[in-house]
Protein backbone atom coordinates (compact mmCIF):
# COMPACT_ATOMS: atom_id res chain seq x y z
CA UNK A 1 0.00 0.00 0.00
CA UNK A 2 1.18 3.86 -0.95
CA UNK A 3 0.07 4.94 2.48
CA UNK A 4 2.91 2.93 3.70
CA UNK A 5 4.20 -0.14 5.92
CA UNK A 6 2.58 -3.69 4.81
CA UNK A 7 -0.25 -4.71 3.05
CA UNK A 8 -3.41 -5.13 4.73
CA UNK A 9 -6.51 -7.40 3.70
CA UNK A 10 -10.02 -7.64 4.87
CA UNK A 11 -10.40 -11.23 5.57
CA UNK A 12 -14.07 -11.21 7.16
CA UNK A 13 -16.67 -9.48 8.52
CA UNK A 14 -20.03 -9.97 10.31
CA UNK A 15 -23.01 -7.05 10.60
CA UNK A 16 -26.20 -7.29 12.88
CA UNK A 17 -29.66 -6.28 11.43
CA UNK A 18 -29.87 -2.66 11.84
CA UNK A 19 -33.36 -1.35 13.63
CA UNK A 20 -34.93 1.07 15.22
CA UNK A 21 -34.62 -0.57 18.74
CA UNK A 22 -33.28 -3.66 19.61
CA UNK A 23 -33.93 -3.74 23.29
CA UNK A 24 -33.46 -7.02 23.80
CA UNK A 25 -29.75 -7.09 22.94
CA UNK A 26 -27.20 -4.17 24.53
CA UNK A 27 -24.29 -3.21 22.55
CA UNK A 28 -21.80 -5.97 23.99
CA UNK A 29 -24.17 -8.86 22.71
CA UNK A 30 -24.51 -7.37 19.40
CA UNK A 31 -21.09 -7.15 18.54
CA UNK A 32 -20.69 -10.90 20.17
CA UNK A 33 -23.02 -11.78 17.28
CA UNK A 34 -21.35 -9.66 14.34
CA UNK A 35 -17.94 -10.92 15.84
CA UNK A 36 -18.57 -14.58 15.85
CA UNK A 37 -20.66 -13.93 12.19
CA UNK A 38 -16.84 -13.07 11.06
CA UNK A 39 -15.10 -15.54 12.94
CA UNK A 40 -17.19 -18.06 12.02
CA UNK A 41 -17.26 -17.46 8.15
CA UNK A 42 -13.73 -18.33 7.42
CA UNK A 43 -13.28 -20.72 10.21
CA UNK A 44 -10.94 -18.83 12.84
CA UNK A 45 -11.08 -18.19 16.59
CA UNK A 46 -10.79 -15.54 19.22
CA UNK A 47 -7.10 -16.73 19.46
CA UNK A 48 -6.57 -15.61 15.63
CA UNK A 49 -7.27 -12.28 16.73
CA UNK A 50 -3.96 -10.10 17.88
CA UNK A 51 -5.83 -6.60 18.69
CA UNK A 52 -8.89 -4.29 18.51
CA UNK A 53 -10.12 -1.40 17.52
CA UNK A 54 -13.49 0.19 18.57
CA UNK A 55 -15.65 2.09 17.24
CA UNK A 56 -18.38 4.03 18.65
CA UNK A 57 -19.73 7.75 18.52
CA UNK A 58 -21.49 9.12 21.70
CA UNK A 59 -21.20 8.33 25.47
CA UNK A 60 -24.57 10.53 26.07
CA UNK A 61 -26.96 7.49 24.26
CA UNK A 62 -26.06 5.17 26.42
CA UNK A 63 -24.53 7.23 29.48
CA UNK A 64 -21.91 4.57 29.62
CA UNK A 65 -18.20 5.61 29.29
CA UNK A 66 -15.71 3.22 28.34
CA UNK A 67 -18.11 0.69 26.56
CA UNK A 68 -14.89 -0.08 24.36
CA UNK A 69 -13.69 -1.99 27.14
CA UNK A 70 -16.55 -3.47 27.69
CA UNK A 71 -17.33 -4.80 24.70
CA UNK A 72 -13.52 -5.80 24.43
CA UNK A 73 -13.94 -8.44 27.49
CA UNK A 74 -17.35 -9.40 26.15
CA UNK A 75 -15.54 -10.65 22.93
CA UNK A 76 -12.86 -12.68 25.36
CA UNK A 77 -10.00 -10.30 23.73
CA UNK A 78 -8.67 -8.86 26.74
CA UNK A 79 -5.87 -8.30 27.43
CA UNK A 80 -4.86 -8.04 23.96
CA UNK A 81 -4.00 -4.35 22.50
CA UNK A 82 -7.31 -2.12 21.76
CA UNK A 83 -7.97 1.48 21.65
CA UNK A 84 -11.50 3.48 21.05
CA UNK A 85 -11.45 5.89 17.82
CA UNK A 86 -13.80 8.57 17.40
CA UNK A 87 -14.91 10.93 14.89
CA UNK A 88 -18.69 11.61 14.82
CA UNK A 89 -20.38 9.91 11.86
CA UNK A 90 -17.01 9.35 10.50
CA UNK A 91 -16.40 6.90 14.08
CA UNK A 92 -16.74 4.10 11.58
CA UNK A 93 -14.33 5.25 8.67
CA UNK A 94 -11.54 6.39 11.13
CA UNK A 95 -11.65 3.07 13.22
CA UNK A 96 -11.57 1.10 10.13
CA UNK A 97 -8.28 3.10 8.69
CA UNK A 98 -6.61 2.71 12.30
CA UNK A 99 -7.12 -0.98 11.71
CA UNK A 100 -5.66 -0.79 8.61
CA UNK A 101 -2.84 1.17 10.46
CA UNK A 102 -2.39 -1.40 12.98
CA UNK A 103 -1.51 -4.47 10.73
CA UNK A 104 0.24 -1.98 8.06
CA UNK A 105 2.71 -1.11 10.87
CA UNK A 106 3.57 -4.33 11.68
CA UNK A 107 2.05 -3.98 15.01
CA UNK A 108 -0.75 -6.27 14.72
CA UNK A 109 -1.19 -9.43 11.86
CA UNK A 110 -4.86 -10.05 12.60
CA UNK A 111 -7.24 -6.94 13.85
CA UNK A 112 -10.97 -7.27 14.87
CA UNK A 113 -12.57 -3.83 13.83
CA UNK A 114 -15.81 -3.19 16.02
CA UNK A 115 -18.52 -0.76 15.77
CA UNK A 116 -21.66 -0.46 17.55
CA UNK A 117 -24.23 2.70 19.09
CA UNK A 118 -27.30 1.98 20.94
CA UNK A 119 -29.38 5.05 19.93
CA UNK A 120 -32.69 3.61 21.42
CA UNK A 121 -31.98 4.75 25.29
CA UNK A 122 -33.55 8.11 24.02
CA UNK A 123 -36.04 9.53 21.96
CA UNK A 124 -35.58 10.36 18.78
CA UNK A 125 -35.55 14.55 19.76
CA UNK A 126 -33.59 13.89 22.47
CA UNK A 127 -31.09 11.67 20.37
CA UNK A 128 -31.21 15.45 17.73
CA UNK A 129 -30.18 17.08 20.94
CA UNK A 130 -27.17 14.59 20.96
CA UNK A 131 -25.91 14.92 18.27
CA UNK A 132 -25.84 18.48 17.85
CA UNK A 133 -23.77 18.42 20.94
CA UNK A 134 -21.50 17.62 18.37
CA UNK A 135 -21.66 21.09 17.28
CA UNK A 136 -19.92 24.33 18.35
CA UNK A 137 -21.65 24.52 22.08
CA UNK A 138 -20.88 28.58 22.07
CA UNK A 139 -22.28 29.73 18.56
CA UNK A 140 -24.02 26.90 16.56
CA UNK A 141 -25.65 24.51 18.96
CA UNK A 142 -27.64 27.33 21.14
CA UNK A 143 -29.11 28.99 18.01
CA UNK A 144 -30.83 25.69 17.20
CA UNK A 145 -28.36 23.28 17.39
CA UNK A 146 -29.90 20.39 14.59
CA UNK A 147 -27.96 18.79 12.26
CA UNK A 148 -30.55 18.22 9.84
CA UNK A 149 -30.84 22.03 9.97
CA UNK A 150 -27.05 22.56 9.21
CA UNK A 151 -27.32 20.01 5.91
CA UNK A 152 -30.45 21.50 4.79
CA UNK A 153 -28.48 24.82 4.87
CA UNK A 154 -25.90 22.76 2.99
CA UNK A 155 -28.64 21.75 0.38
CA UNK A 156 -30.00 24.98 -0.51
CA UNK A 157 -26.96 26.55 -1.32
CA UNK A 158 -25.99 24.03 -3.43
CA UNK A 159 -29.31 24.07 -5.08
CA UNK A 160 -28.51 27.70 -5.44
CA UNK A 161 -25.22 27.23 -6.85
CA UNK A 162 -25.72 24.42 -9.04
CA UNK A 163 -29.25 23.92 -9.84
CA UNK A 164 -29.64 21.26 -7.96
CA UNK A 165 -33.52 20.13 -7.53
CA UNK A 166 -35.77 18.65 -4.83
CA UNK A 167 -36.88 15.93 -7.31
CA UNK A 168 -32.75 15.15 -7.49
CA UNK A 169 -32.97 14.81 -3.90
CA UNK A 170 -35.35 12.62 -3.48
CA UNK A 171 -34.08 10.09 -6.21
CA UNK A 172 -31.66 9.10 -4.05
CA UNK A 173 -34.19 8.43 -1.48
CA UNK A 174 -36.26 6.21 -4.07
CA UNK A 175 -32.88 4.62 -5.02
CA UNK A 176 -31.10 3.53 -1.75
CA UNK A 177 -34.46 2.65 -0.37
CA UNK A 178 -35.25 0.69 -3.11
CA UNK A 179 -32.23 -1.41 -2.99
CA UNK A 180 -32.47 -2.11 0.08
CA UNK A 181 -35.43 -4.28 -0.18
CA UNK A 182 -33.10 -6.99 -1.21
CA UNK A 183 -30.68 -6.20 2.07
CA UNK A 184 -32.01 -8.21 5.30
CA UNK A 185 -29.93 -6.02 7.27
CA UNK A 186 -31.29 -3.02 6.62
CA UNK A 187 -33.71 -1.41 8.65
CA UNK A 188 -35.97 0.67 6.28
CA UNK A 189 -36.30 -1.09 2.58
CA UNK A 190 -38.91 0.97 0.96
CA UNK A 191 -40.58 0.94 -2.18
CA UNK A 192 -41.39 4.56 -2.77
CA UNK A 193 -41.72 7.54 -5.50
CA UNK A 194 -40.49 11.09 -5.58
CA UNK A 195 -43.82 11.88 -4.76
CA UNK A 196 -43.59 9.81 -1.75
CA UNK A 197 -40.42 11.86 -0.77
CA UNK A 198 -41.97 15.09 -1.11
CA UNK A 199 -44.95 14.38 0.37
CA UNK A 200 -43.42 13.11 3.51
CA UNK A 201 -43.45 15.48 6.81
CA UNK A 202 -41.64 18.66 6.33
CA UNK A 203 -38.07 18.13 8.83
CA UNK A 204 -35.81 21.05 7.63
CA UNK A 205 -36.56 22.32 4.37
CA UNK A 206 -36.10 21.22 1.98
CA UNK A 207 -35.11 17.58 3.79
CA UNK A 208 -38.20 15.58 4.17
CA UNK A 209 -37.92 12.97 6.64
CA UNK A 210 -37.24 10.30 3.87
CA UNK A 211 -34.45 12.51 2.74
CA UNK A 212 -33.16 11.94 6.40
CA UNK A 213 -31.48 8.17 7.60
CA UNK A 214 -33.53 7.34 11.31
CA UNK A 215 -31.51 6.61 14.79
CA UNK A 216 -30.61 2.77 14.90
CA UNK A 217 -29.34 0.40 16.97
CA UNK A 218 -26.41 -2.47 15.19
CA UNK A 219 -23.33 -3.40 14.90
CA UNK A 220 -20.31 -4.13 12.78
CA UNK A 221 -17.16 -5.94 12.50
CA UNK A 222 -14.20 -6.05 10.41
CA UNK A 223 -11.36 -8.43 10.30
CA UNK A 224 -8.15 -7.11 8.75
CA UNK A 225 -4.86 -9.12 8.29
CA UNK A 226 -1.75 -9.00 6.90
CA UNK A 227 -1.20 -10.01 3.77
CA UNK A 228 0.59 -13.92 4.89
CA UNK A 229 -2.30 -13.86 7.30
CA UNK A 230 -4.96 -13.31 5.01
CA UNK A 231 -4.03 -15.93 2.30
CA UNK A 232 -3.47 -18.56 4.95
CA UNK A 233 -7.42 -17.29 6.39
CA UNK A 234 -8.81 -16.73 3.55
CA UNK A 235 -10.00 -17.55 -0.04
CA UNK A 236 -10.80 -14.66 -1.25
CA UNK A 237 -8.78 -11.62 0.98
CA UNK A 238 -9.93 -8.21 -0.20
CA UNK A 239 -6.99 -5.86 -0.67
CA UNK A 240 -7.53 -2.49 0.84
CA UNK A 241 -5.41 -0.78 -1.65
CA UNK A 242 -5.36 3.11 -0.16
CA UNK A 243 -6.94 5.35 2.31
CA UNK A 244 -7.45 8.52 2.37
CA UNK A 245 -9.16 11.26 5.38
CA UNK A 246 -9.66 14.85 5.37
CA UNK A 247 -10.85 17.17 8.10
CA UNK A 248 -12.97 20.90 7.99
CA UNK A 249 -13.74 23.25 10.27
CA UNK A 250 -16.52 22.25 13.18
CA UNK A 251 -18.38 25.67 12.10
CA UNK A 252 -19.98 25.84 8.88
CA UNK A 253 -19.55 29.76 9.54
CA UNK A 254 -15.57 29.12 9.08
CA UNK A 255 -16.31 27.31 5.86
CA UNK A 256 -13.43 29.05 3.04
CA UNK A 257 -14.39 30.31 -0.22
CA UNK A 258 -11.34 29.11 -1.75
CA UNK A 259 -10.50 26.96 -4.97
CA UNK A 260 -11.44 23.66 -5.81
CA UNK A 261 -8.67 20.78 -5.19
CA UNK A 262 -8.18 19.33 -8.43
CA UNK A 263 -8.11 15.66 -9.26
CA UNK A 264 -6.33 14.39 -12.42
CA UNK A 265 -9.53 14.49 -13.90
CA UNK A 266 -10.10 17.92 -13.63
CA UNK A 267 -9.06 21.20 -14.62
CA UNK A 268 -8.71 24.58 -13.17
CA UNK A 269 -10.87 26.10 -16.28
CA UNK A 270 -13.56 23.92 -14.78
CA UNK A 271 -14.46 25.63 -12.29
CA UNK A 272 -13.80 29.11 -12.74
CA UNK A 273 -16.19 30.82 -10.99
CA UNK A 274 -16.80 28.27 -8.23
CA UNK A 275 -15.91 29.56 -4.47
CA UNK A 276 -15.06 26.39 -2.49
CA UNK A 277 -15.84 24.70 -0.77
CA UNK A 278 -18.19 27.68 0.68
CA UNK A 279 -20.85 25.63 2.24
CA UNK A 280 -22.27 23.80 -0.63
CA UNK A 281 -19.81 21.03 -0.69
CA UNK A 282 -17.41 19.02 1.63
CA UNK A 283 -13.58 20.02 1.47
CA UNK A 284 -12.89 17.64 3.18
CA UNK A 285 -14.64 14.78 1.03
CA UNK A 286 -12.60 16.21 -1.31
CA UNK A 287 -9.07 16.02 0.56
CA UNK A 288 -10.13 12.49 1.71
CA UNK A 289 -10.29 11.03 -1.80
CA UNK A 290 -7.22 12.63 -3.07
CA UNK A 291 -5.52 11.29 -0.85
CA UNK A 292 -7.09 7.58 -1.14
CA UNK A 293 -6.67 8.02 -5.41
CA UNK A 294 -3.20 9.10 -5.19
CA UNK A 295 -2.24 5.74 -2.98
CA UNK A 296 -4.34 3.73 -4.55
CA UNK A 297 -3.40 4.65 -8.49
CA UNK A 298 -6.90 5.50 -9.49
CA UNK A 299 -6.76 8.49 -12.02
CA UNK A 300 -10.03 8.45 -13.34
CA UNK A 301 -12.64 7.42 -10.53
CA UNK A 302 -15.65 6.74 -12.48
CA UNK A 303 -14.15 4.76 -14.74
CA UNK A 304 -12.09 2.68 -12.18
CA UNK A 305 -14.19 2.49 -9.91
CA UNK A 306 -17.28 -0.02 -9.70
CA UNK A 307 -18.83 0.46 -6.81
CA UNK A 308 -19.45 3.16 -3.68
CA UNK A 309 -21.11 2.44 -0.32
CA UNK A 310 -20.96 6.63 1.03
CA UNK A 311 -22.55 8.24 3.78
CA UNK A 312 -25.54 9.35 2.66
CA UNK A 313 -27.29 10.24 6.42
CA UNK A 314 -29.12 13.31 3.99
CA UNK A 315 -30.10 12.82 -0.02
CA UNK A 316 -28.45 15.93 -0.73
CA UNK A 317 -25.03 14.27 1.40
CA UNK A 318 -25.29 11.97 -1.36
CA UNK A 319 -25.72 14.07 -4.19
CA UNK A 320 -22.47 16.35 -2.48
CA UNK A 321 -19.92 13.47 -2.38
CA UNK A 322 -20.56 12.35 -5.90
CA UNK A 323 -18.89 15.27 -6.63
CA UNK A 324 -16.50 15.48 -3.89
CA UNK A 325 -15.20 12.16 -4.99
CA UNK A 326 -14.89 13.52 -8.78
CA UNK A 327 -17.61 10.72 -10.16
CA UNK A 328 -19.14 13.88 -11.94
CA UNK A 329 -17.64 17.77 -11.94
CA UNK A 330 -19.06 20.06 -8.79
CA UNK A 331 -22.58 20.92 -10.53
CA UNK A 332 -23.05 17.86 -11.77
CA UNK A 333 -24.27 15.90 -9.18
CA UNK A 334 -27.94 16.40 -9.47
CA UNK A 335 -27.50 15.55 -12.88
CA UNK A 336 -25.61 11.92 -12.21
CA UNK A 337 -28.81 10.83 -10.24
CA UNK A 338 -30.88 12.24 -13.02
CA UNK A 339 -29.43 10.21 -16.03
CA UNK A 340 -29.31 6.85 -13.41
CA UNK A 341 -25.35 6.56 -13.53
CA UNK A 342 -25.54 5.77 -9.69
CA UNK A 343 -27.94 2.69 -9.85
CA UNK A 344 -27.75 -0.64 -9.29
CA UNK A 345 -27.32 -0.92 -12.66
CA UNK A 346 -25.55 2.12 -13.27
CA UNK A 347 -22.03 3.53 -14.56
CA UNK A 348 -20.74 3.00 -10.44
CA UNK A 349 -23.34 1.31 -8.08
CA UNK A 350 -24.28 3.70 -5.22
CA UNK A 351 -25.19 2.60 -1.83
CA UNK A 352 -25.97 -0.76 -3.60
CA UNK A 353 -26.98 -2.03 0.13
CA UNK A 354 -29.47 0.91 0.55
CA UNK A 355 -27.04 3.32 2.25
CA UNK A 356 -27.61 4.84 5.73
CA UNK A 357 -30.94 6.09 4.87
CA UNK A 358 -32.35 2.73 4.24
CA UNK A 359 -29.97 0.30 6.33
CA UNK A 360 -29.91 2.39 8.80
CA UNK A 361 -26.87 4.87 10.65
CA UNK A 362 -25.80 3.06 14.49
CA UNK A 363 -23.60 5.48 14.09
CA UNK A 364 -20.23 3.90 15.21
CA UNK A 365 -21.47 0.60 13.71
CA UNK A 366 -22.38 2.12 10.40
CA UNK A 367 -18.86 3.07 8.66
CA UNK A 368 -17.83 -0.35 9.35
CA UNK A 369 -21.20 -1.91 8.22
CA UNK A 370 -20.05 -0.34 5.00
CA UNK A 371 -16.42 -2.13 4.81
CA UNK A 372 -18.49 -5.66 5.71
CA UNK A 373 -21.22 -5.26 1.98
CA UNK A 374 -18.14 -4.05 0.52
CA UNK A 375 -16.07 -6.88 1.18
CA UNK A 376 -19.03 -9.17 0.11
CA UNK A 377 -19.72 -7.37 -2.69
CA UNK A 378 -15.64 -7.69 -4.17
CA UNK A 379 -15.76 -11.34 -2.83
CA UNK A 380 -18.74 -11.95 -4.85
CA UNK A 381 -20.51 -13.53 -1.89
CA UNK A 382 -23.49 -11.23 -1.23
CA UNK A 383 -25.82 -14.27 -2.22
CA UNK A 384 -24.39 -16.16 0.53
CA UNK A 385 -24.95 -13.20 2.83
CA UNK A 386 -27.89 -11.82 1.94
CA UNK A 387 -29.63 -14.88 0.47
CA UNK A 388 -30.42 -13.15 -2.70
CA UNK A 389 -28.16 -12.04 -5.02
CA UNK A 390 -30.05 -9.18 -6.65
CA UNK A 391 -28.21 -6.46 -5.23
CA UNK A 392 -24.31 -8.36 -6.20
CA UNK A 393 -22.69 -5.57 -8.55
CA UNK A 394 -21.73 -7.87 -11.65
CA UNK A 395 -18.19 -7.71 -12.11
CA UNK A 396 -17.11 -6.07 -8.97
CA UNK A 397 -13.43 -5.32 -8.89
CA UNK A 398 -12.72 -2.20 -7.14
CA UNK A 399 -14.86 -0.06 -4.86
CA UNK A 400 -14.82 2.97 -2.37
CA UNK A 401 -16.49 3.19 1.32
CA UNK A 402 -16.93 6.81 2.41
CA UNK A 403 -17.32 7.86 5.87
CA UNK A 404 -18.55 11.28 7.22
CA UNK A 405 -18.89 13.05 10.38
CA UNK A 406 -21.02 16.47 10.91
CA UNK A 407 -21.39 18.59 7.87
CA UNK A 408 -17.98 17.08 6.76
CA UNK A 409 -15.78 18.03 9.46
CA UNK A 410 -14.10 14.49 9.34
CA UNK A 411 -14.05 12.29 6.07
CA UNK A 412 -12.23 9.00 5.32
CA UNK A 413 -12.13 7.48 2.04
CA UNK A 414 -11.08 3.79 1.86
CA UNK A 415 -10.68 1.75 -1.52
CA UNK A 416 -11.18 -2.02 -1.64
CA UNK A 417 -9.99 -4.42 -4.19
CA UNK A 418 -10.81 -8.12 -4.99
CA UNK A 419 -7.53 -9.90 -5.58
CA UNK A 420 -8.52 -12.85 -7.03
CA UNK B 1 -18.48 -5.00 68.48
CA UNK B 2 -19.28 -4.46 65.00
CA UNK B 3 -20.88 -7.08 63.47
CA UNK B 4 -24.30 -7.60 62.91
CA UNK B 5 -25.85 -10.63 61.54
CA UNK B 6 -29.14 -8.86 61.96
CA UNK B 7 -27.97 -6.24 59.81
CA UNK B 8 -30.90 -5.14 57.33
CA UNK B 9 -31.04 -2.16 54.60
CA UNK B 10 -33.85 0.45 55.22
CA UNK B 11 -36.60 -0.11 52.65
CA UNK B 12 -37.72 3.32 50.65
CA UNK B 13 -40.94 3.81 48.47
CA UNK B 14 -38.53 4.85 45.68
CA UNK B 15 -39.65 2.74 43.08
CA UNK B 16 -38.28 2.35 39.69
CA UNK B 17 -40.85 3.55 36.49
CA UNK B 18 -40.93 0.05 34.15
CA UNK B 19 -41.80 0.55 30.42
CA UNK B 20 -41.25 -3.41 30.03
CA UNK B 21 -40.50 -6.36 31.94
CA UNK B 22 -39.01 -9.07 28.94
CA UNK B 23 -36.48 -7.31 28.37
CA UNK B 24 -36.68 -5.26 31.30
CA UNK B 25 -36.70 -1.85 30.42
CA UNK B 26 -36.54 1.06 33.74
CA UNK B 27 -36.16 4.76 33.08
CA UNK B 28 -33.24 6.53 34.23
CA UNK B 29 -32.89 10.20 35.34
CA UNK B 30 -30.50 11.90 34.35
CA UNK B 31 -29.56 15.43 34.75
CA UNK B 32 -26.70 18.09 35.02
CA UNK B 33 -25.88 21.88 35.42
CA UNK B 34 -22.73 22.91 33.96
CA UNK B 35 -20.80 25.99 34.63
CA UNK B 36 -19.88 26.54 30.68
CA UNK B 37 -17.43 29.23 30.63
CA UNK B 38 -17.26 31.03 27.49
CA UNK B 39 -13.74 31.15 27.78
CA UNK B 40 -11.92 33.43 24.98
CA UNK B 41 -15.13 33.97 23.50
CA UNK B 42 -16.48 36.07 26.42
CA UNK B 43 -16.73 39.46 24.74
CA UNK B 44 -18.66 38.77 22.10
CA UNK B 45 -21.62 37.85 24.47
CA UNK B 46 -20.85 40.83 26.35
CA UNK B 47 -20.73 43.07 23.52
CA UNK B 48 -24.31 41.75 22.42
CA UNK B 49 -25.48 43.42 25.58
CA UNK B 50 -24.08 46.96 23.36
CA UNK B 51 -25.75 45.85 20.46
CA UNK B 52 -22.76 45.47 18.83
CA UNK B 53 -21.75 42.00 16.92
CA UNK B 54 -18.29 41.38 17.32
CA UNK B 55 -16.45 39.53 14.79
CA UNK B 56 -12.37 38.98 14.95
CA UNK B 57 -9.83 39.88 12.34
CA UNK B 58 -6.25 38.14 12.14
CA UNK B 59 -4.04 41.43 11.41
CA UNK B 60 -1.12 38.75 10.32
CA UNK B 61 -3.12 37.51 7.28
CA UNK B 62 -5.84 40.00 7.46
CA UNK B 63 -8.84 37.22 7.49
CA UNK B 64 -11.75 38.73 8.78
CA UNK B 65 -13.88 36.36 10.47
CA UNK B 66 -17.91 36.85 11.09
CA UNK B 67 -17.54 34.33 13.94
CA UNK B 68 -15.08 35.26 16.09
CA UNK B 69 -12.57 32.80 17.51
CA UNK B 70 -9.13 33.52 19.28
CA UNK B 71 -6.91 32.28 16.64
CA UNK B 72 -6.80 31.87 13.25
CA UNK B 73 -7.63 29.21 11.00
CA UNK B 74 -5.49 30.21 8.25
CA UNK B 75 -2.10 31.33 9.79
CA UNK B 76 -2.48 30.23 13.32
CA UNK B 77 -1.53 33.84 14.78
CA UNK B 78 -4.09 35.39 17.11
CA UNK B 79 -6.87 37.62 16.11
CA UNK B 80 -8.07 41.00 17.55
CA UNK B 81 -11.63 41.73 18.11
CA UNK B 82 -13.18 43.09 15.00
CA UNK B 83 -17.08 44.99 14.88
CA UNK B 84 -19.14 43.29 12.17
CA UNK B 85 -21.69 45.52 10.29
CA UNK B 86 -25.45 45.82 11.26
CA UNK B 87 -26.88 44.44 7.78
CA UNK B 88 -25.88 41.82 5.59
CA UNK B 89 -27.27 39.28 3.66
CA UNK B 90 -28.52 36.21 3.66
CA UNK B 91 -26.07 33.41 1.91
CA UNK B 92 -28.53 30.23 2.71
CA UNK B 93 -31.54 29.44 4.80
CA UNK B 94 -33.74 26.43 6.65
CA UNK B 95 -37.09 26.43 8.26
CA UNK B 96 -36.69 23.76 10.98
CA UNK B 97 -40.28 21.94 11.54
CA UNK B 98 -38.32 19.83 14.12
CA UNK B 99 -35.38 19.60 16.07
CA UNK B 100 -33.33 18.54 18.93
CA UNK B 101 -35.72 18.48 22.09
CA UNK B 102 -34.66 21.41 23.91
CA UNK B 103 -35.44 23.83 21.09
CA UNK B 104 -38.73 21.38 19.93
CA UNK B 105 -41.06 24.06 21.71
CA UNK B 106 -39.65 26.59 19.48
CA UNK B 107 -40.34 24.99 16.00
CA UNK B 108 -40.97 25.73 13.21
CA UNK B 109 -37.86 28.39 13.30
CA UNK B 110 -35.46 29.73 10.48
CA UNK B 111 -32.19 29.43 10.50
CA UNK B 112 -29.86 31.72 8.44
CA UNK B 113 -26.11 32.17 7.77
CA UNK B 114 -25.20 35.26 7.26
CA UNK B 115 -22.77 36.86 4.62
CA UNK B 116 -21.62 40.90 5.84
CA UNK B 117 -19.71 43.08 3.19
CA UNK B 118 -15.55 42.83 3.78
CA UNK B 119 -16.41 39.76 6.21
CA UNK B 120 -14.34 36.68 4.89
CA UNK B 121 -16.67 34.07 7.01
CA UNK B 122 -20.59 33.79 7.68
CA UNK B 123 -22.58 33.88 11.26
CA UNK B 124 -25.13 31.20 11.98
CA UNK B 125 -28.49 33.07 13.21
CA UNK B 126 -31.94 32.70 13.99
CA UNK B 127 -34.11 34.72 11.40
CA UNK B 128 -37.83 36.49 12.30
CA UNK B 129 -40.23 38.13 10.46
CA UNK B 130 -40.04 36.37 7.60
CA UNK B 131 -41.94 32.59 6.47
CA UNK B 132 -40.00 30.49 4.22
CA UNK B 133 -41.47 31.56 0.59
CA UNK B 134 -40.21 34.78 1.73
CA UNK B 135 -36.94 33.92 2.50
CA UNK B 136 -34.16 34.47 -0.75
CA UNK B 137 -30.33 34.08 -0.47
CA UNK B 138 -29.21 37.52 -1.19
CA UNK B 139 -31.89 38.81 0.85
CA UNK B 140 -31.06 41.82 3.19
CA UNK B 141 -31.06 41.52 6.68
CA UNK B 142 -30.78 43.51 10.00
CA UNK B 143 -29.49 42.40 13.54
CA UNK B 144 -31.64 43.01 16.42
CA UNK B 145 -30.43 42.79 19.79
CA UNK B 146 -32.24 41.41 23.10
CA UNK B 147 -32.62 43.85 26.14
CA UNK B 148 -32.77 40.97 28.37
CA UNK B 149 -29.60 39.31 27.69
CA UNK B 150 -29.32 35.62 28.42
CA UNK B 151 -25.61 35.58 27.27
CA UNK B 152 -26.92 33.30 24.32
CA UNK B 153 -25.90 33.53 20.76
CA UNK B 154 -29.91 34.25 20.09
CA UNK B 155 -29.18 37.60 21.90
CA UNK B 156 -28.43 38.73 18.68
CA UNK B 157 -31.41 37.91 15.69
CA UNK B 158 -31.89 39.02 12.67
CA UNK B 159 -35.13 40.30 10.50
CA UNK B 160 -35.20 41.39 6.89
CA UNK B 161 -34.07 45.24 6.10
CA UNK B 162 -35.03 47.16 3.44
CA UNK B 163 -33.45 47.31 0.44
ZN1 LIG C 1 -4.31 34.66 9.86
Amino acid sequence: MKNGGRDVYMVSGGVTKFTKSNPGMDFRLRTKHAFDYALKDIDISVKDIDGSVASYFSDHFQRQLMSGIMAQDYLALTPKPSKRVEGGGATGGLAFQTGVEEVASGRMDVCAVYGFETMSHVNTWKGNEFIALASDTNFDYPVGGFYTGYYAMMAVRHMHEFGTTLEQLAKVSVKNHGNALHNPYSQSPMKITVEDVRNSQMVSYPLTRLDVCTMSDGAAVAILASEEKAFEMCDHPVKISGIGTGTDTMRLSDRPFLKVPLLPNEKESDYKNLQYPGVHSFRAGRSAALEAYKNAGITDPLEELDLIELHDAYTSSEIQTYEDLGLCKYGEGGAFIDEGKSNLNGKVAVNPSGGLLASGHPVGATGIMQSVFMFWQLQHSIKKHFKDDTLQVKNAKKGLIHSHAGTGTYVTVSIMEAVQ
Amino acid sequence: MTIDYNAKMPETQEGTEVYNTDPLIVKSHYEIDYIHSYAQDSEFFRALGKKKLMGSKCEECGYVYATPRGHCMICGAETKWHELPNEGKIHTFTTCYFGSEKFLPETPFNLIMVEFEGVDSLFMARLIGASLEDIKIGMKVKAKFKRNLTYSPTDVYFVPAKE
